[in-house]
């Protein structure tokens, strides 16, 4: 009874801000948007948990983190502890608290969402396993030797998440990394503002101490391929290459000089730091006016580089309307708040260019919202004659990205569908070739670093149980 | 790891360097190139590859001191070491026997021609090398090139060496001897590239051209060095770096190349700046 009473308590207290830099200041720097609890706050937040015995949260979890179990150490204070729970799912947990999209996942389910506000799951994460990260005290449990070698191809979120959990089995895994170095999108993709790198460092430092080799520098599909591999005695292969090739929206004037994809926006100012120019000697350059077309995550990455690069004026240029925007909310809020200018409802057309091959602005058409198409939205629909030219410097194209074909064209009876992702086994992630196993985006198509974690794991799982049986 | 093995000047500001990258030189083949990163700090850079060799475990590349970071690489010694080296990129030049071809290197342009001009004569070709620079003290590579080669004739503009003119000159002097030439590779500045396209499309010889465009990762995931082909865009680092220069948009890959002009010439200013500053 009186837990009851307790419970109905928590409903009534409202969840805890995260402290963040105001939008004035941080829309100018580099440095971490949001702040993290600080201790009060975090245990406070923790006591909101209503340790439900049949948790709903966990089931949100792509990785099936042990929500209650941590958050309840949180709440007892030890922050330690409250680390290593996590990582007993999660082997990066500090990223996850940064990037995953918790409202549509663990905290979409919690009960105290119900009737008031779910529990700050991320913003716990994040503190937790910062706090792991801060202690130094990270405890690293070397396994015994199965004896088994696997290779992973990539070392993004779904290689790295895949590598851990092999390691915990006892496997010696080497990640083959084409970048010079280790993280995948976490490196180049994701903004210094929304994921320090030092933080993915850490991460990844710590995987290294499990015994996981990371070799960068390595391009599969030329330096070597997946058969060299198996040839050359790994027992598995796991394919986890993401989605790195940029889509362009075939209109007009897109090899003019000043449009980017977004991949290469966010690279040079991520992984080559050109934020950092002429001290990094990558260049990044924007204008005073710059376009981002698409509205996802990484269109609000790429506005929110763009500002802080030192554009005027950013545009998001979308042809949906604001409920259909695929990108977090938080994400959305954030953008909004630091002066990004939505343009909704409305599709670029081309791009025009001055006689130097430059961008000079872009022919837009204004849509209506009509019936709902296959994807159950309502379709935007052109409405004639509504062209319309914005002066523009700088457009950076954010639609989407497609497999990267290096690996798959390389690997002889590799299944592919016919957008070129590779076709694993839902539950095991094998592919059609024996012993070869493959997951995240290269097989889904571009999605969120959470899922292409749950995908390393669940290839983890199913290439632990191949090599059980070999 | 990948540490400089053997430096030579070729010319004033041009530099061969022979780094060791045994898995690269396993498996690199002539028309591809890798990427280097000297440091931290530094930018990715592609180089086409102009030998290798796989018992040694090297690749050696040529390099002239056109931008900061070129400088500072053409500036390294033996034993120095690149943090980062990768390759094998871009897809191989498609080596058969043809009959007779010929092979253009202007300038720095030479250096990915001769292991091309090596494939092709080793494949039963007759190759006719066509090699051109603003004057002999710039020619690279001769003595390489002849060892490659079949024939060599030679173009300068001052008319120092050779023909008096551009490689244009010197096809064109190959052409009137009469050779039945089947295929022609030629790799240089994007403008001489443009000029032996131009000159052999009504000839209707089939001419190869090598791009070399502003990458970042080389392996497609960027998208920075897209050029048109046949109005189709084609990314130079996975599709390329080789294409059929008659269906090549050079006028749109050579102000492709302006875009980071001025950052260029800052990071310059800012390296002379430097060695004025008396640490030299």
């Amino acid at each position: 009874m009186t837990e009851k009473v307790e419970n109905t308590k928590k409903v009534k207290i409202p969840r805890h801000d995260m402290p963040c830099q105001e939008p004035q200041v941080r829309a100018r720097n580099f440095e971490e948007v949001a702040l993290g609890y600080a201790q009060e706050t975090a245990i406070e937040e923790a006591k909101r948990c209503l340790q439900c015995k049949n948790p709903k949260c966990v089931t949100g979890c792509p990785v099936s983190v042990l929500i209650p179990e941590f958050i309840k150490k949180i709440a007892e204070g030890d922050f330690q502890e409250a680390g290593n729970v996590l990582k007993v799912k999660n082997s990066l947990p500090a990223v996850c608290g940064r990037v995953c999209p918790q409202e549509a996942q663990c905290e979409s389910k919690c009960i105290l969402g119900i009737k008031g506000e779910s529990v700050a799951i991320g913003r716990l994460e994040r503190f937790a396993a910062d706090f792991g990260m801060q202690s130094g005290k990270s405890e690293v449990v070397k396994p015994q030797s199965s004896g088994k070698r696997v290779a992973i191809i990539g070392a993004g979120p779904a290689g790295l998440a895949c590598a851990g959990d092999l390691a915990k089995d006892g496997h010696a895994v080497t990640i083959f990394e084409a970048l010079h170095v280790a993280g995948g999108v976490l490196m180049y993709g994701i903004p210094q503002f929304r994921l320090p790198k030092e933080i993915v460092q850490t991460e990844i430092d710590n995987l290294k101490q499990m015994g996981v080799e990371i070799l960068t520098n390595q391009v599969v599909g030329k330096i070597t391929s997946v058969d060299e591999l198996m040839e050359n005695g790994y027992d598995s292969v796991f394919i986890g290459t993401g989605a790195g090739l940029p889509y362009f929206m075939d209109i007009p004037g897109e090899n003019l000089n000043g449009v980017y994809s977004a991949n290469e926006f966010l690279t040079r100012t991520n992984l080559m730091k050109g934020y950092k120019f002429p001290e990094y000697a990558t260049p990044v350059k924007v204008g005073k006016n710059v376009a981002v077309l698409g509205a996802g995550n990484v269109a609000m990455d790429s506005a929110r580089t763009a500002l802080r690069l030192g554009a005027e004026n950013v545009y998001i240029i979308y042809r949906r309307s604001r409920d259909e925007m695929p990108a977090r909310k938080e994400e959305l809020e954030h953008a909004e708040e630091e002066g990004i200018q939505f343009r909704l409802l409305t599709n670029p057309v081309a791009i025009e260019g001055d006689e130097r091959g430059w961008v000079k602005s872009l022919t837009c058409l204004r849509y209506e919202l009509g019936e709902p198409d296959a994807s159950g939205r309502r379709a935007p629909v052109a409405i004639k004659g509504s062209e319309f030219e914005i002066p523009m410097d700088t457009v950076v194209v954010a639609i989407g990205q497609g497999p990267n074909p290096l690996v798959t064209t390389s690997t002889p009876g590799l299944e592919l569908n016919k957008r070129g992702n590779i076709v694993a086994d839902p539950d095991t992630l094998v592919t059609s070739k024996p012993g070869v196993f493959a997951g995240g985006d290269i097989v889904t198509g571009a999605a969120t670093v959470i899922l292409a974690m749950g995908a390393g794991k669940k290839a983890a799982a199913g290439i632990d149980q191949y090599l059980k049986g070999k | 790891m990948y540490h400089v093995v053997k430096k030579r000047l070729l010319a004033t500001g041009i530099a061969l360097l022979e780094v060791n990258a045994p898995a690269v030189a396993a498996k690199v083949e002539p028309g591809q190139f890798v990427i280097v990163r000297l440091d931290e700090l530094s930018e990715r850079i592609p180089l086409t590859v102009m030998d290798f060799d796989r018992e040694k475990g090297t690749i050696t590349i040529v390099i002239q001191d056109v931008g900061y970071s070129s400088a500072i690489i053409t500036g390294m010694n033996e034993g120095d070491e690149f943090q980062d080296f990768v390759g094998p990129l871009g897809v191989a030049s498609e080596i058969e026997n043809y009959g007779t071809v010929v092979c253009i290197g202007g300038g720095l342009g030479i250096a990915p021609v001769h292991p091309i001009a090596r494939a092709l004569k080793e494949a039963g070709n007759h190759v006719i090398s066509v090699l051109g620079s603003r004057s002999a003290d710039l020619l690279i590579l001769e003595d390489e090139m002849r060892a490659a080669s079949s024939e060599v004739v030679i173009a300068t503009n001052d008319g120092s060496q050779g023909v008096k003119g551009f490689v244009t000159d010197g096809l064109a002097e190959v052409l009137a001897q009469g050779h039945q030439v089947k295929a022609i590779w030629a790799i240089g500045p994007m403008i001489m590239m443009k000029a032996v396209v131009d000159y052999t499309r009504s000839l209707g010889i089939k001419t190869i051209v090598s791009m070399n465009p502003i990458m970042v990762d080389g392996t497609g995931m960027c998208g920075a060095c897209r050029i048109s082909v046949g109005n189709e865009t084609k990314f130079a680092c996975v599709d390329g770096p080789e294409f059929d220069g008659h269906l090549v948009d050079f006028d749109l890959a050579m102000k492709r190349l302006a875009f980071y002009k001025d950052e260029e010439n800052r990071a310059k200013a800012r390296l002379e700046c430097n060695h004025e500053g008396g640490h030299h």
